[in-house]
């Protein structure tokens, strides 16, 4: 049982220099066999192994995981988090995740930071404001609170952006999601790694996996760098490694891997209060706790799973960044990294049982998925606990591709996040 | 950041080309006779390689033609390049 984060146990640990706090969680060996096996320490495998174990009662659960909890792209993204997509399925999924956002500190008894700032898509030229009005709307009929800004209520809610008509893709209005807002990456893949183990959950660390062993169209179980784990369910959440682990299954996934960047700057003091995004220019920042700006790049166009990309995409973001922020201009830049995303054609994620019985796969988040963590979390252990769909992630299963009845949302998420 | 050695001009940096997707798919012969399996097969379905791939890269800011890559998707080496109509070395 996990001792409970307080201003009392914090008052108690003091006394002795906070050097007998109780471990977050613990390192266990594998075990011979589990129930369920979840392939991928991140945000979004935590959180399925949480769920699968408090809300479906399956307590004999590993998370396997090739590194460290969190070192993938959970630990690598710009932490926004948003649910104003366009389609009822997007929208769906992901304000069901920002539900459990609003009350996830308190549920897992683990401050992930979560901030509801307010999230900013600014319109650069008419067919912008025609689609962002436009997602407004659906938005709203939705029931998720979207609201339009002109440029006036644009300058008055984020007084730095260059509102000059005078600028090549001079500002026209903006949406303005007010539940939006950031969390801490860390503390969310740590806070679920903690509330997992505390419910039994066994997370192996360190531990890659080699093979899946299938017996006909069952799992068997998985071969891994400690030994082999029995189990007849696997769920996999590897992001930019989905498709090598699709094959070793022998399956094949409708994804491409490739590199997408992100940055911060020095930290300055509070500047920016809000996080503001554009899919036109391809630029959005927001500051952290810190006081970093916190500045999203895009992908390069190739396949690649080196983790790094090429300059000019980080040049561009911070062309745009400079033009729509001159009070940037002297600002230094203090670090820059690389992730690797796994990108669906319609730039949706899959969240789906397989042809494999006990294989599922929950990946394709591509440039955006830490805003879903909990709700995909939630809706992925759901479809492995009962081996069936929830109704809010039916639409993101595999076979679309072939039905062709895709979730399109290029407009609302390929470019930014 | 790499560098990429165009047959037809020689070493150029990698940002003069753009990326074409996986070589050497063939596009169905009888369209009007395949299955949604077999389209979604051909249009979505991508082997996504960890590892060396064959692929098309296009020098857009340079000599503007068509020609193959084998380069290694885990360190952005590249192996060989070859001509459209050829076939990598081994």
């Amino acid at each position: 049982m996990k001792k409970k984060y307080s201003i009392f146990a914090l008052i108690k640990n003091s006394l002795s220099y906070h050097e007998n706090w109780q471990r977050a969680w613990r390192d266990p060996e594998p075990k011979k066999e589990y129930d369920a096996v979840i392939i991928g320490g991140g945000g979004h495998g935590l959180a399925t192994a949480y769920y699968l174990a408090k809300e479906h009662n399956l307590k004999n659960i590993a998370v396997v995981e090739k590194g460290w909890i969190g070192g993938g792209n959970t630990g690598r993204n710009t932490t926004i988090i948003r649910s104003n997509y366009l389609w009822d399925a997007s929208a769906g999924l992901y304000d069901h995740a920002l539900k459990i956002w609003e009350n996830l500190s308190q549920e897992l008894n683990y401050n992930v930071m979560f901030s509801q700032r307010g999230v900013m898509n600014l319109a650069h030229n008419q067919h912008d404001v025609r689609e962002l009005k436009r997602r407004t709307h659906a938005n709203r009929l939705n029931g998720i609170d979207c609201e339009w800004l002109n440029v006036d209520q644009v300058k008055k809610f984020c007084p730095i952006i260059n509102c000059s008509p005078d600028i090549r893709y001079p500002v026209m209005g903006s949406t303005l999601q007010r539940r939006a807002g950031t969390a801490r990456h860390d503390a969310v893949a740590w806070g679920y790694a903690r509330g997992a183990d505390g419910m039994g959950v066994d997370i192996i660390q360190n531990c890659e996996l080699k093979a899946i062993k299938r017996n006909g169209d069952s799992i068997e179980g998985i071969e891994t760098t400690k030994g082999f784990i029995k189990t007849k369910k696997v769920g996999v959440v590897a992001a930019g490694h989905s498709s090598v682990i699709a094959n070793m299954a022998g399956l094949r996934l409708p994804l491409e891997s490739k590199p997408l960047q992100a940055l911060v700057s020095e930290p300055i003091k509070p500047i920016i209060d809000t996080v503001v995004m554009s899919n036109a220019v391809h630029a959005y920042v927001s500051q952290s706790d810190k006081g970093e700006l916190v500045i999203g790049a895009g992908t390069d166009s190739y396949i690649s799973y080196t983790q790094k990309g090429t300059h000019e995409i980080v040049e561009g973001t911070l062309k745009a960044i400079l033009e729509l922020y001159p009070i940037f201009s002297r600002l230094r830049m203090l670090r820059q990294w690389g992730g690797v995303v796994d990108i669906c054609p319609d730039a949706s994620p899959i969240i789906s049982k397989t042809s494999v019985k006990g294989l599922y796969f929950n990946c394709g988040w591509g440039t955006g998925g830490f805003k879903a963590t909990p709700g995909s979390g939630h809706l992925f252990a759901h479809t492995i606990a009962r081996d069936e769909p929830h109704s809010l992630n039916a639409a993101f299963n595999i076979n679309r591709f072939i039905s062709g009845d895709l979730v399109d949302e290029h407009g609302a998420a390929a470019v930014a996040h | 950041m790499f560098i990429i050695k165009c047959p037809y001009c020689g070493e150029r940096d990698h940002s003069e080309f753009n990326y074409g997707g996986e070589a050497h798919l063939v596009r169905p012969k009888q369209p009007t006779e395949l299955s949604d399996d077999q389209w979604a097969e051909y249009l979505f379905m991508k082997k996504n390689i960890k590892g060396l791939q064959y692929e098309r890269w296009n020098h857009s800011h340079g000599c503007r033609r068509w020609f193959n890559a084998a380069r290694d998707t885990s360190n952005d080496k590249i192996h060989s390049v070859y001509k459209i109509g050829e076939k990598p070395n081994k």
